[in-house]
């Protein structure tokens, strides 16, 4: 017999069986194969050991089921590692929006999100909010989000302007935080304090990742053992230089990619 | 004294406050590591550079 897991749940199933046999015998009207994190012929053979999902579109799995399904497509066992993490965001803009949306399609357990701020209009050119979100604390538009993203990542979000006081109380139990300022003052004060306070936390910071320069300057450097640095390190926001939707998002991938093998033990940039 | 990987050398005794206005870094807007350790804000004004000193600056620009 070979042990699998199939739809999240445990099965043994004879030497042999494809993902289409298996389809049929569970009633599964299965459009969709997935093996091991790849979509696959729905004749591929099943081999001890394997991870793997079937999904019927249209039909909306029970909530068990649902969580699995969604990360059908992770490589495996990122997952489960994931899943017992918690990762902090300070601050909520472009950086900070983006970055939280990958980490909770990426399904980290807990995500510590803190700004002090209301989404208004200038906002939307790059920051994951829209337009009914305008008026609203950050904090509570990407919680919303969150939840219709996945349900599954637990939000703790506080409302307040992150100090050098406050930091290692809000942060201090993280496993990464990602330090998503705008003001460079607060960037240093935040990273600072955090190494200070809070020794065990790996930070993930970003300098750099204004204008429409290539983005293929910005990049992941080890600055500290316990600092990661993502942007171009020169690019500022300043009269004449905006931040625009592309090179942010770019560099929010790179901390929340970061963040991720951070978080499955791998320190190497 | 090493800083950021590059050799400098220390003319008379400084503090890390004025060495970094002589760089021309706004110490308001860095974080600095001195021999494997974080340097306390509120330290960049009392603490002395010595020639044997390893320095990390890590310099932040606005943008978010």
């Amino acid at each position: 017999m070979l042990h699998i897991v199939v739809n999240g749940t445990a099965r043994e199933v004879r030497e042999g069986e494809t993902l289409a046999s298996l389809a049929k015998r569970l009633s599964i009207a299965a459009d969709v194969f997935i093996r091991n994190g790849f979509a696959v012929g729905a004749h591929t053979q099943l081999a001890d050991g394997d991870q793997a999902a079937l999904i019927e579109k249209g039909r909306m799995p029970d909530q068990k089921e649902l969580e699995s399904l969604m990360a059908a497509r992770h490589t495996p066992f990122v997952h489960e590692r994931v899943k017992q993490a918690v990762v902090g965001i300070a601050g909520l803009g472009g950086l900070g929006s983006n970055i939280a949306v990958m980490l909770a399609r990426t399904g980290v357990g807990k995500l510590i999100l803190a700004d002090f701020d209301v989404v208004e209009p200038s906002n939307l050119n790059r920051q994951s909010y829209f337009i009914s979100h305008l008026g609203m604390a950050k904090t509570e538009a990407l919680s919303q989000q969150i939840g219709e993203i996945n349900p599954y990542v637990l939000v703790e979000a506080h409302t307040l302007r992150v100090t050098k006081e406050n930091a290692a109380a809000l942060f201090g139990g993280c496993d990464v935080v990602c330090e998503a300022f705008d003001d460079p003052s607060a960037k240093a004060a935040l990273v600072t304090a955090l190494l200070e306070e809070a020794p065990k936390v790996k930070i993930v910071a970003a300098s750099g990742m204004a204008g429409y320069e290539s983005a293929n300057a910005i990049k992941t450097v080890r600055r500290f053992a316990n600092l990661y640095l993502c942007g171009d390190g020169e690019s500022e926001a300043r009269e004449g230089n905006g931040l625009m939707a592309p090179r942010v998002a770019v560099c929010a991938g790179h901390q929340a990619n970061m963040a991720l093998r951070l978080l499955l033990g791998i320190t190497e940039i | 004294m090493k800083v950021n990987g590059k050799a400098c050398s220390l003319k008379e005794p400084v503090t890390l406050l004025a060495y970094l206005q002589q760089l021309g870094c706004d110490p308001a807007k860095v974080a600095v590591e001195r021999n494997g350790g974080i340097v306390p804000k509120a330290q960049f004004g009392s603490v002395m550079l010595r020639d044997t000193d390893e320095l990390e600056v890590v310099s932040f620009v606005g943008g978010g």
